[in-house]
Parts: C-alpha cells; sequence; structure tokens
C-alpha cells in the first residue's frame, strides 16, 4: 500500500513488512500482504459492457460479486492468454475489494522496510505510476504496487 | 454521557412521528363528521404529549407552537369552539406546521419563522376570540409540566411552616366527565404542587333509586394544598375543566383548617383515587359504588386505547439487522437454485425423496423470503398523509376546494418503496389539483359538485402494488395535449396517434400542457420524471382518461427490490437477465418483418408499426451485429415515450425470481445494467436496465460498430 513508499530511509530496528509476491507476464510484483484477503484459483468472469479493457469483469465470491482486474492489462504488460492457470488474488483497500488476476503467486517475503527504494524517475514510462517502490530479492528485481493507484477511481470506471 | 440521553431523543422523535399520525387521523375523521369528544381528546393528547416531550428536551420553538395549538384545541374540546371548514382548515394546517417544527429539531434545522409564525398566529386568535383570557406565555406556562417529570428530585418540598395552606372546593359538573377529563388526574397534580389533604364529599350521592343520571357524578371534594405555589398555579391545574366545574380556591383561614383534618380518610395517599370508591358505599349501598368510581376511568379508557391504536406488541429493530437478514435470505435463494441444478445434474430421477425434499425446500424459502420481505414493509398510511398535506396545500395556493380520498391505507410496501414514491407522487398530487380538476365554479356549471375530489388508493394485485391517483375532473383534452405536443416540436404534425398514445404524450420530457407557469406546475418537468423514477424502482405508470369525468394513473411496482421476476436469457453466450415488468411481448422475427432503415439500421414492421430494431449483443459490446436477423427472437420493451423497441437476444431460457445484487458498490455504474444477480451454478450474471440501455443504443445491426474484437469496441464505442 501507499505507506509502504513513504519509509524509504531505513530505519534502525528495522521494522520489517510482508509481501506477497507474484508473476505478472513473466515480472515480479508484490502486495503488503495486509492488503491481501485471499488468494483464490480462477473461475469465469461475467464481462461486463462498456468497461476498460483490464477488468475482465465480475465473479461470485461468496455471494458478493468481485470485479476483477487483469492485472497484465492493467500494467500494459503482455496480456497472459492462458487464463485457466490464472490466480486471483483478492485485495482490498480504501473499502474497495478487487480480484487481481496474475500468473501465479510465488512466495511471502518478510524484508526490512529499509530494503525497499523509491522507483527512479522514468517518465516515459506510464507504468512507474502503479509501482511505489523497488527490491532486489535472490537477485530478482520485485516491485511493489500501488494498490490505489492501481484500482479505478469511482468516476474512472464508468468510461 | 450524551449517549442515552441521544437515544432518548431519538425515540421522543419516533414517537412524534407516531403522534403526529394519531393527529393527522383524529382531525381527518373530525373532518369526516365524527367529530366526538373523544376523537378530540386524542387530538388534544397528541398534541399535548409532543409538548411535552419537546419541553423536557428544550425545544422551544417547538413547545411554543404546540402550546398554542393545544390552546385552541382546548377551547374544542370544552366546546366552546366547533370544528366547522374553517377552523379544521387551521388546525390541519397547524399539524403541518408542527411536523415541520419536530423534524426540523429533529435534524438541527433552524424552522423559517416566516412561515410559522402566521400560523402561531392564527390560532391564537382562534384560541382567543373564546378563551378566558390565559395568563401566562406559553414557555413559562408549560413549566409544571417539566416539575412533574423531575418529581424526586425538587419537586413538593416538604411544607415549609410559611407555606401558606389553600382551600379548594373542587365540585365537578356532569359536562366534566362528558369531555372525558378525570378528576384523579387533576388531584394528582395538585399534589404535585404540594402537601395535600384531599376530603371526598359523598353526601350528594342519591340512593339507587333516585340515580337518574349514573354518568353525571355526584362526588365532590375539598382539597387543603400546603403549597408555596401562588393560586395562578393552583388555577392552572384546573385550566382544562375550566367551565366544568364549580371551583373556589381560597386561602385557608388561620392557616390551618382542623375541623377538616380529622376526617379524612387517605391524607395525601398515594391512590387518592381510593376515595371516590372507598366513600360510596355508606351511603348508596354496594350497588353505587362501581357507578361513580367506573364513570371517570369508563371515560378514560378508551381514549388510553385511542391514543395508541394498536395494543399489538412491536419491537423496534435496526433497519439494518433487517437488512442482513435479508441478505441472507437471498444467499438461500441462490443455494437452493444451485442445489436444484445440481441434483438435475446429477440426474436424480423426479419422484425421488432428494426431489420432493428439495420441492419442499423451495417452498420453505419462498415462504422465509417473504416473510422476510413482510418485516421491510410498512402501510402506506404515512405516505398518504403526507400527500394529504400536498392536497391542502396545492388547493391553497390554487384556490380550489379539494377532497382527498384515501383508500387502502394499511397496504404494505418495502419501505425504501416508500420513501422513493414520495417525491413521483407529490408530482401526481399537484397534477391532479392544479391540471386535473377545474376550477370550482366551472365544476358547477358542468353539473357537478363544486369540491373537487381526488382519491388515493392503494391495493395488492397479482404480486404487486398499484397505487391509483384518481381526480374527477375535466380528463385530458386529447385535442390540445396533441397540438401542444406537435407546438413543442416532441412529435411530427402528421401523427397519427391512438388516445392512449396521446395520453403517454404527458410522459413526454419536456411536454406541459399548463398555459401559465405557476409555482406549482406546468414547466414540464413532471411527469417523465414521475415516470423515471417509478420505473426506477421496477415499476409502471398507466393512464385511463375520460374527457369530462376525470383521469387516472395507475402506478405498479414490484412489492420489493430485493428480489425481481425476470427472464432469463442469452446473448453472445453470455447470460442476462432482463426485468420481467420491462417486456411488453416476445416474439420471432419473420423474414419479412425486418427491414433496413439507414445504413446501418434495421426496422421492424409489428402489427403495421415500425419499430427500431436493437441487437443486445452488439449493444452491449459482445459480439458484433449479425449478418441477417430473421428468425430471430425479439423482446418487445418499453422506451422512454411509452413506444416499444425491439431487442434482438438468443435465446430465451427461463422466467423466474432473482435476488439483487448491486453493482454499483463494488464496480461502478455501467451503462444499460441496473445490478446483478447469481444464478443457479454459482455465475453472476447482469441484470439489464432496459430503458436505460435503449436510450442509449446506438442501434447499429448493420456494419460492425468499430472493430469486430469485444473489447476494442467497448472502449472506442460512442460513450467515450
Amino acid at each position: 500500500m501507499t505507506d509502504v513508499s513513504t519509509t524509504t530511509e531505513p530505519t534502525k530496528d528495522g521494522k520489517t513488512i510482508e509481501l506477497l509476491s507474484f508473476l505478472v507476464s513473466g515480472q515480479d510484483y508484490c502486495v503488503d500482504i495486509m492488503s491481501v484477503r485471499e488468494i483464490r484459483g480462477s473461475a469465469r468472469a461475467t464481462p461486463l459492457p462498456h468497461s476498460p479493457a483490464y477488468i475482465r469483469g465480475v465473479i461470485n465470491l461468496r455471494g458478493a460479486v468481485l470485479p476483477i482486474m487483469d492485472l497484465s492489462a492493467r500494467l500494459d504488460l503482455q496480456s497472459a492468454t492462458d487464463t485457466s492457470r490464472n490466480v486471483i488474488i483478492v485485495v482490498s483497500t480504501h473499502d474497495r475489494t478487487v480480484g487481481l488476476m496474475v500468473d501465479a503467486v510465488s512466495d511471502i517475503l518478510a524484508l526490512p522496510e529499509s530494503k525497499l527504494q523509491s522507483p527512479p524517475e522514468m517518465p516515459s514510462d506510464e507504468g512507474r505510476a502503479f509501482i511505489s517502490a523497488l527490491t532486489i530479492v535472490d537477485d530478482r528485481m520485485i516491485r511493489v504496487l500501488d494498490l490505489s493507484a492501481i484500482l479505478p477511481t469511482a468516476n474512472e470506471d464508468a468510461a | 454521557m450524551t449517549d442515552p440521553m441521544a437515544e432518548i431523543r431519538a425515540s421522543f422523535f419516533v414517537e412524534c412521528e407516531e403522534l403526529l399520525e394519531v393527529l393527522l387521523d383524529g382531525l381527518q375523521s373530525m373532518e369526516d363528521g365524527l367529530a366526538d369528544s373523544e376523537t378530540i381528546n386524542v387530538v388534544f393528547r397528541a398534541v399535548h404529549s409532543i409538548k411535552g416531550g419537546a419541553g423536557a428536551f428544550g425545544l422551544d420553538a417547538l413547545v411554543a407552537f404546540a402550546h398554542r395549538f393545544e390552546t385552541a384545541l382546548d377551547e374544542l374540546r370544552s366546546g366552546r369552539l366547533v370544528a366547522d371548514g374553517e377552523v379544521l382548515r387551521l388546525f390541519f394546517t397547524g399539524s403541518d406546521i408542527l411536523a415541520d417544527l419536530v423534524r426540523d429539531s429533529r435534524d438541527g434545522n433552524p424552522t423559517d419563522d416566516a412561515l410559522v409564525a402566521p400560523v402561531r398566529a392564527d390560532l391564537e386568535a382562534l384560541a382567543a376570540t373564546t378563551a378566558v383570557p390565559e395568563a401566562d406565555t406559553g414557555v413559562i406556562d408549560f413549566q409544571p409540566m417539566a416539575l412533574a417529570l423531575d418529581l424526586d428530585l425538587d419537586a413538593p418540598p416538604p411544607p415549609q411552616a410559611d407555606a401558606p395552606v389553600w382551600q379548594i372546593r373542587f365540585r365537578p359538573e356532569p359536562g366534566l366527565y362528558e369531555s372525558g377529563n378525570e378528576p384523579l388526574f387533576l388531584i394528582r397534580a395538585l399534589r404535585d404542587l404540594g402537601a395535600l389533604t384531599v376530603r371526598c364529599h359523598d353526601d350528594a350521592v342519591p340512593g339507587l333509586e333516585a340515580m337518574a343520571n349514573p354518568e353525571a357524578g355526584h362526588i365532590w371534594w375539598t382539597l387543603q394544598l400546603e403549597t408555596t405555589e401562588g393560586e395562578a398555579a393552583i388555577r392552572e391545574v384546573f385550566d382544562f375543566v375550566d367551565g366544568l366545574c364549580q371551583l373556589d380556591i381560597e386561602v385557608a383561614p388561620g392557616g390551618l383548617d382542623l375541623p377538616d383534618l380529622p376526617q379524612p380518610e387517605p391524607t395525601s395517599a398515594p391512590e387518592p383515587e381510593a376515595a371516590p370508591a372507598l366513600a360510596a358505599p355508606p351511603d348508596g349501598g354496594a350497588a353505587t359504588a362501581p357507578k361513580p368510581a367506573s364513570t371517570p376511568p369508563g371515560e378514560a379508557d378508551p381514549r388510553a386505547a385511542a391514543a395508541t391504536p394498536a395494543p399489538r406488541a412491536t419491537v423496534r429493530v435496526d433497519l439494518e439487522r433487517i437488512d442482513r437478514l435479508v441478505n441472507l435470505v437471498g444467499e438461500i435463494v441462490i443455494n437452493q437454485a444451485m442445489l436444484s441444478q445440481s441434483v438435475e445434474a446429477a440426474g436424480i430421477p423426479p419422484n425421488s425423496p432428494v426431489r420432493s425434499g428439495l420441492e419442499e425446500f423451495l417452498q420453505l424459502t419462498r415462504d422465509i423470503q417473504e416473510s422476510v420481505m413482510m418485516i421491510r414493509a410498512q402501510p402506506v398510511k404515512s405516505l398518504f398523509q403526507r400527500m394529504a398535506r400536498i392536497v391542502r396545500e396545492t388547493s391553497a395556493a390554487t384556490g380550489k376546494e379539494v377532497r382527498l380520498r384515501t383508500e387502502g391505507e394499511n397496504t404494505e410496501v418495502d419501505k425504501t418503496v416508500i420513501e422513493r414514491l414520495a417525491d413521483p407522487l407529490t408530482h401526481m398530487i399537484r397534477n391532479a389539483v392544479d391540471h386535473g380538476l377545474e376550477a370550482n365554479d366551472a365544476r358547477e356549471a358542468h353539473g357537478k359538485p363544486r369540491e373537487g375530489t381526488v382519491s388515493l388508493r392503494a391495493m395488492h394485485r397479482s404480486g404487486r402494488i398499484v397505487i391509483e391517483i384518481a381526480d374527477d375532473g375535466s380528463g385530458i383534452d386529447r385535442s390540445r395535449v396533441l397540438d401542444k405536443a406537435i407546438r413543442q416540436g416532441l412529435i411530427s404534425a402528421d401523427s397519427q396517434l391512438s388516445d392512449t398514445e396521446i395520453d403517454n404524450l404527458l410522459f413526454l420530457p419536456g411536454f406541459s400542457t399548463a398555459d401559465a407557469v405557476s409555482n406549482l406546475s406546468g414547466r414540464g418537468v413532471g411527469m417523465d420524471v414521475v415516470r423515471t423514477a417509478i420505473q426506477a424502482l421496477g415499476g409502471r405508470v398507466s393512464i385511463a382518461s375520460t374527457r369530462g369525468k376525470g383521469t387516472s394513473f395507475t402506478i405498479s411496482l414490484p412489492l420489493t427490490l430485493a428480489v425481481l421476476d425476470g427472464m432469463v436469457v442469452r446473448v453472445a453466450g453470455e447470460t442476462i437477465v432482463i426485468p420481467l415488468s420491462a417486456i411488453l411481448e416476445t416474439l420471432a422475427l419473420g423474414r419479412d418483418d425486418v427491414r433496413s432503415f439507414g445504413p446501418s439500421t434495421h426496422v421492424v414492421g409489428i402489427r403495421d408499426r415500425f419499430l427500431p430494431l436493437l441487437d443486445l449483443g452488439a449493444e452491449l459490446g459482445f459480439r458484433a451485429p449479425l449478418e441477417d436477423y430473421a428468425d430471430q427472437i425479439v423482446l418487445l420493451v418499453g422506451q422512454e415515450d411509452g413506444s416499444p423497441a425491439a431487442m434482438v437476444v438468443d435465446a430465451i431460457d427461463d422466467q423466474r425470481q432473482v435476488v439483487i445484487k448491486g453493482l454499483h458498490e463494488s464496480y461502478g455504474r455501467v451503462p444499460g445494467i441496473a445490478a446483478a444477480t447469481i444464478l443457479g451454478d454459482g455465475q453472476i450474471a447482469l441484470i439489464l436496465d432496459p430503458i436505460d440501455l435503449v436510450s442509449r443504443a446506438h442501434g447499429c445491426t448493420r456494419r460492425p460498430p468499430v472493430a469486430s474484437d469485444r473489447i476494442a469496441n467497448v472502449q472506442t464505442g460512442r460513450d467515450t
């Protein structure tokens, strides 16, 4: 979440945060585990008319209507075609709950906050806006997603 | 600290709403000519209770107004005033203002004194014409009430040595009992002022054989009150029985009246009413006793019963809890559908125990669902009372005499429906009075009663609620409507329209027949808004009008907003639910029915009418328009202007009840889609908003609108 990005200076007592990492189009991303509600297998989503391309539709999550966002489309990455093996990470932030469709869940990382660094300025890359921090684990660069930037705001989704 | 107080305050306002309802009921029955003393008392009590509660919460404006109102009503109660038309009108206005004040106090809004003041003055004037001059003004006058409330804290101080002793001779006249007063309450009120000694005189009670009128009351009292309050305070206790009793109040000679003291048996006993009952027997024998004793309570009981009309036990429940229950029942309905589907899929034979068990389960589910919906249901009475007010206001503004007749006030509808029906109904009632009814003189010229009638009826009809607003006015002048519509450019000049179609022109946005724009109507924003609001509730409006006889509007609404009867259709591999209420007709297209119209549109000829053809799959962006629409299934759905449009679907699957799941909270508004629901297989299906969809439709049925790709189509659609 956003508070991850605000604490970029190393803290002495090494306060650790836990992140759930996953693959989207072969790239490593992660979100603060506190915003994750559950992880579930892919289900056929009912498409919504007149919705942005990255909204796959809605699924039934135990009686609630849950919008599903195709994260690779949202991040402008190569869209994964094989949806049956995809995984849905149900996250909630600012009272909104959304399912993020990713390729696979990889790991739970526990890192001291000092290990997170802010992303460099890359004005040409729109995807940067969705990334609040970067970190390196086992030589792999992992991007921390800014969930509040990713979720469409109420007036954006009517499109 | 503030919480319990806020709670008490909240329940006071809830009570106020009930009391206001009782008040209006009472006034209504007075208007209907049933102004017996009981009704008057009920009305009086309602205002009095509001005043009492408001005083306890320090709502001065409310107290002041309620007091004037109460004083005026008291004139009525004492028989010095007759509830004729003018007076009743003022009382109705008074209760409207009272309701405003209550609501403003509740919401903490400032009240517009410009509205209140004239009515207050009128009430005051009314009371003054007949009243014995009153000593005190509202707020001060109210003090005794507050005292009565905190009796334990600071009320009657132990009789002080220097407190004067008042001697009160109180002799009720028959009229006192007839108007529903109870001496016991007066005596109690006196007791609250100080140390009281009561002596009952039963010497006037005649023997049984001589008792001509047992209702008359033959007992009188001498009371000695030791109080520091002045004579005014004592007189105030007897305010309401003024003129109905002989009352002498004087300072007891020498401060103590010893000869009287030894005799009274129950000296300021907690139950002074024991006095009449006990005092009577020695004289008249056992049979006499019940008579005088039962007279006052006999009078009092029906009053109490009427003030709280339903002695049924009720529970106030947080609406949230009920909504939760409603949601859970929705889950059961879905679950049960899933179960049926899997039983079906498992190929279990029809007469097996599992099947019959499931049948029973289905029945139970429906019963539970209906009972739960009943909890949310409320009688439409409160809504009708609001409409009564609109009629009064409109009739005052237009100068037309109008009578509102209501029927089926106890018909129950979902609370939300009631709330959301208020605005459209207000519009329609205003229209009925302003446009529907002729001026009084014109009515007489047509041989109709001078007073116009607007009737408001509610009833249940085949699982829906029907509300009918009818007036006995001149009916719709169709040639004028047509003329106006053509002049306003709403229809073309050579249109051939049936009577019903002309009537339906009233629902067109921007249509108005009123020649002059008044405060009330004539701005042309009315019936189309009404219709939109009712359609948003899943309802329909229709008009019937007879020239010279009147017009009636019929609103038909679903009983609840939580479930809906829908037609389950398939389009481009997706399942869509269409509200049954929106579907006028279903039919299969023949080869000759479809004609090309514009470069990319088709029309459908049905019974000599041409309707626009819409492809639901293409409108939703699920697929490109088909090559050929012959043999396709179309649904005729109502359009904004009342004329239908033909909507192509791939197949009709089923017709059944579905549970409405809001899409708005989880995702946002989707154009053309009203909500979502969960099907038996656990999949989500979208519920169409046909009116919205049709009004936004691009109508492309020939060329792919933009691209064949579904998503690309959506993004570059006309909405962006």
